[in-house]
């Protein structure tokens, strides 16, 4: 069957099998590796992308569900050749040491400042949920999550 | 660098340098990588504990369009030989990479299937049948020992694997003068350890000159290259292994897997690259776990609480078959297990047992947890038998700063230390009278607050090589190779295989203070076999304290070869020099020095200046630790347990530990702060159940309880600094401190908010069930 999605941006269409999923289809057919995959059963959040703007762990969805949609991937943050304020956080408060996670943990991060632009510890620690990090303890996470929150806030401040 | 320039870079917070590729998605993982016609590979595996393999029939599943082989254990019989264990152990089985005649743990390979995508070899696997014939289970490694006991490997006519004892100082004496002696049981439970990257390979194979590449998600390429080269009947210097981007690893990538195997010979077999990644369900079933340890232990002690000796009994369950390090890690337990206390006699009795499960092996402390465990329960134990307080117990059996370097029981001698400040800082930071009078008040009104105390002491830098087994490859050292590139920026190549740990950070801190350059002018690559010369790998917290002692010879040759470059120009002796903000200048008057792009181009340029001077800038370091070193802390918590539901609930996590000199605070806490959520996992959350028949229970992440971030406290860190005397930076290592003082420190805070029930001692994990059942318990008795 065929499907046709915007991923970060770019439109395209392929002609994929009914069963493939989501994630796989991004890695595999459009060649996006910065999503990974941790567990394939919806528990680890390593997966996680934005379809239309909402976090969503993409070992879920069958890419055929995707028809029409809005992807955006970890490949898709940085604009313009500057980082996300997400991204910057996870940098400057060292969110992340293997890295496995961090795609998802910024997917993720994305949404809920969206949401809520300004998270308190536990807000955050609540959203976290469904995404998992064996590292970091998560308070590094925290931190990061804080500071782009805060860095957001003021751009919008100042626009 | 010379007296009187500051460093920069070094004990600073500088952010990481491997971070920008991989919060961009620019990272390569080893499910990453993709070569044309790679074909990919899926395990069977076997469903049963034990079992009897009569037959397997593949004949439907070579059949399906797109497979390309299949292979069960007959196909690799006589070609392939035993996967290694490389640690010293009495009975060792044949350990095939597909399983021949019996399968002995549910999820162990029984076939491969090779086709051109994942999911059309998934779909073979439904094709594959087999005939078992279930055998008798024995999960429980007690019942292992029984002599009706279903024998796991029949040549050997019971399930021992090795039985060893170690005695120390006259522990029956200490048995004899004791006032009483402490007996208890304490359970290290099964975990796994879950990297949130399972494991994965990919190998190609180049025919034309017969060379083998292999990337897999490892943390240590030149001891899995070696291990391989035996293996495949291949030399070395015609296999090159990569550690791409590794998804963590905690003890459990340091391994040779049969998956890895049989990639690798798929790929030589077929003459196509070949994929294999596991899955989450085979991860948590067949890669390697950790702990898993029954300890019987016997504590004599004077009433007014001074231990004397310390007796233990290991039953240590190793699963069905060796992993390469499994043998090894009780050991570590048993010679650490006196803590950081004065314990002048010890003996202990080591039984390795086999039972229907996957081995352990190494995991984030390896055999340091169990014995933190051991010590610190028995602090705990003394303390209620003979109603004293936790804190004192401890503080008045430590080892004295006086007595360092201080030799222990078990023979090791502990580098430096000072336990006390530590314990003091952490009671301060709980502010420990205060909380005590709180969990008064709070008892009167059935509010059960515990207070939590664990000083630990670890071993880290391993190590001097003679503290491996002697069939280890590699060694305890770690090598490194630094090079000058002709537009004088630095490229530097590390034998240890970091995978998260930083060290492309905090190795370019060291090189750029040393070589007065900035941070951004070095590169440091790593986890290469064809590009990096032979290195041991990261484990043991050994990256920084054995590697970066070993980078630190290279950049000591290279200042030397440079000064002495730079000397003949300036005409001022070579010892009379430093380097300095990108010069090479004179130490007593930093203005009168020469750009280093100067010396570069001497080295490099046609003009050599000084005959006898080879041309190039490229110098190597080999380190030998001469001992390990001994990290220490303790980690106090004030914990809340709720007697109506039995959930434990954090009021306050501190932390405080001293791993020596700290390069860089942010990684530092890093590492303490993951660590600690893992020894929490372990305390409260985390356990691999296998049923009375052998099936794994917790084969997904929702059985098997890694924690969330609402799981975890909020942690509090402070520390002191005691620089080891052994390695030229004063670094002790830090990846397992969190993990090994975490678990303790929290056992010990909810059993001491359930004092006031009469109980004494539960097994991790604390789940809500266990306490709520023993709180009902009590409650009726
Ligand atoms: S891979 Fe999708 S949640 Fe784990
Ligand atoms: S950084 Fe390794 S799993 Fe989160």
């Amino acid at each position: 069957m065929r499907v046709t999605v915007t991923i970060n941006g770019q439109r395209r269409s392929d002609e994929i099998e009914d069963r493939l999923l989501l994630v796989h289809y991004l890695r595999e057919v459009a060649q996006l590796t910065g999503t990974h995959v941790g567990c394939e059963t919806s528990l680890c959040g390593a997966c996680t992308v934005l379809i239309n703007g909402k976090a969503v762990k993409s070992c879920t969805v069958l890419a055929a569900q995707a028809e029409g949609v809005e992807i955006t991937t970890v490949e898709g943050l940085v604009k313009d050749g500057h980082l996300h304020p997400v991204q910057e956080g996870f940098w400057e408060e060292h969110g992340l040491q293997c890295g496995f996670c961090t795609p998802g943990m910024l997917m993720l991060t994305t949404d809920l400042l969206s949401r809520n632009p300004d998270p308190s510890e536990a807000e955050i620690r609540h959203a976290l949920d469904g995404n998992l990090c064996r590292c970091t303890g998560y308070q590094h996470i925290i931190n990061a999550v804080q500071y782009a929150a805060r860095k957001m806030r003021e751009t919008r401040k100042s626009a | 660098m010379a007296a009187g320039i500051v460093p920069k870079f070094v004990g600073s917070r500088v952010k990481r340098r491997e971070d920008p590729r991989l919060i961009s998605g620019n990272g390569t993982y080893v499910d990453d990588i993709k070569l044309p016609g790679m074909l990919a590979a899926v395990m069977l595996r076997s469903p049963y504990g034990h079992a009897k393999i009569n037959s397997i029939d593949v004949e439907a599943a070579k059949k399906l369009p797109g497979v390309v082989a299949v292979l069960t254990g007959e196909d690799i019989r006589g070609k392939l030989p035993t996967l290694i264990t490389a640690a010293p152990a009495q009975n060792v089985p044949y350990h095939p990479a597909l399983a021949q005649d019996r399968v002995r743990f549910v999820g162990e390979a029984v076939a491969v299937a090779v086709a051109i995508d994942q999911y059309t070899a998934q779909d073979a696997l439904d094709l594959i049948e087999v005939d078992y014939d279930p055998l008798p289970v024995i999960t429980d490694p007690e019942k292992a020992l029984e002599a009706d006991a279903p024998v796991i490997h029949e040549q050997f006519g019971n399930n021992i694997s090795t039985r060893a004892e170690v005695k120390s100082g006259e522990i029956d004496r200490a048995m004899r003068e004791a006032d009483r002696i402490i007996k208890f049981r304490l359970v290290n439970q099964r975990l796994a350890p879950v990297p949130m990257e399972p494991r994965g390979a990919v190998a190609q194979w180049n025919p034309g000159s017969e060379y083998l590449t292999l990337w897999s998600s490892t943390q240590g390429p030149h001891l899995l290259r070696s291990y391989l080269a035996e293996v495949l009947k291949l030399p070395e210097h015609r296999m090159r292994v990569i550690a791409p981007e590794v998804g963590g690893g905690f003890g459990c990538k340091l391994n040779v897997y049969a998956e890895e195997v049989m990639t690798a010979y798929l790929a030589m077999l077929l003459n196509k690259p070949v994929k294999w990644i596991e899955r989450r369900r085979e991860n948590l079933a067949t890669t390697t776990h950790g702990r898993d340890l029954i300890t019987y232990i016997e504590a004599p002690v004077k009433n007014d609480g001074t231990i004397l000796g310390l007796k233990a009994r290991f039953i240590c369950d190793m699963g069905a078959y060796l992993q390469l390090l499994t043998p090894m890690v009780p050991g570590f337990a048993g010679m650490m297990m006196t803590g950081c206390y004065k314990v002048p006699a010890m003996a202990f009795e080591q039984l390795m047992v086999f039972t229907n499960k996957m081995a352990p092996d190494a995991y984030r402390g390896a055999g340091r947890p169990e014995a933190c465990f051991i010590a610190e329960r028995t602090m705990d134990m003394i303390a209620l038998e003979l109603n004293l307080d936790p804190a004192e117990i401890r503080r008045k059996n430590f080892i004295p700063k006086e007595a360092f370097p201080a030799q222990i029981a078990s023979g090791l001698i502990y580098d430096s230390g000072d336990y006390e400040p530590a314990l003091d800082l952490a009671l301060k930071h709980i502010d420990y009278p205060k909380v005590r009078a709180e969990q008064a008040e709070g008892r009167k009104h059935g509010r059960y607050i515990g207070i939590g105390i664990c000083s630990y002491v670890e071993i880290c830098g391993i190590g001097p090589s003679p503290m491996l087994p002697p069939s280890m490859k590699g060694g305890g050292w770690e090598s490194a190779t630094i090079r000058m590139e002709p537009d004088s920026k630095v490229t530097v190549l590390t034998g240890v295989s970091p995978h998260g740990q930083g060290q492309e950070t905090s190795f370019a801190q060291l090189v750029a203070d040393e070589l007065g350059i900035g941070i951004d002018d070095v590169t440091v690559v790593h986890g290469d076999t064809a590009i990096v010369q032979y290195g041991t790998g990261t484990f043991g917290s050994r990256g920084t304290s054995v590697g970066g002692a070993a980078l630190m010879m290279a950049v000591q040759k290279l200042q030397a070869k440079m000064k002495k470059i730079a000397s003949t120009m300036m005409e001022v002796p070579p010892d009379q020099l430093t380097f300095n903000n990108g010069t090479i200048a004179m130490a007593s008057d930093l203005t009168k020095s020469i750009p280093l792009q100067r010396v570069v181009d001497a080295s490099y340029g046609h003009k050599h200046p000084i005959p006898g001077i080879e041309p190039g800038l490229n110098e190597a370091g080999f380190y030998e630790p001469t001992a390990c070193t001994f990290p220490f802390g303790t980690h106090a918590c004030v914990v809340e347990v709720d007697a109506d539901t039995g959930v434990v609930k954090f009021l306050r996590y501190v932390a405080v530990d001293d791993c020596g000199r700290i390069i860089n605070p942010l990684l530092v806490e890093g590492q303490v702060h993951g660590g600690i959520a893992q020894g929490i996992a372990q305390a409260l959350y985390e356990e691999v159940i296998y049923d009375e028949n052998g099936q794994l229970l917790t084969a997904t992440l929702m059985d098997y309880a890694v924690p969330k971030a609402e799981m975890l406290p909020h942690y509090e860190l402070d520390s002191t600094v005691t620089p080891s005397p052994i390695n030229p930076l004063g670094v002790k290592g830090v990846g397992e401190a969190g993990t090994i003082g975490s678990t303790p420190c929290v056992v010990s805070g909810v059993l001491d908010a359930l004092k006031p029930f009469g109980i004494k001692n539960l097994d991790m994990p604390l789940k809500p069930e266990k306490i709520w059942r023993a709180i009902q318990a009590a409650r009726k008795a």
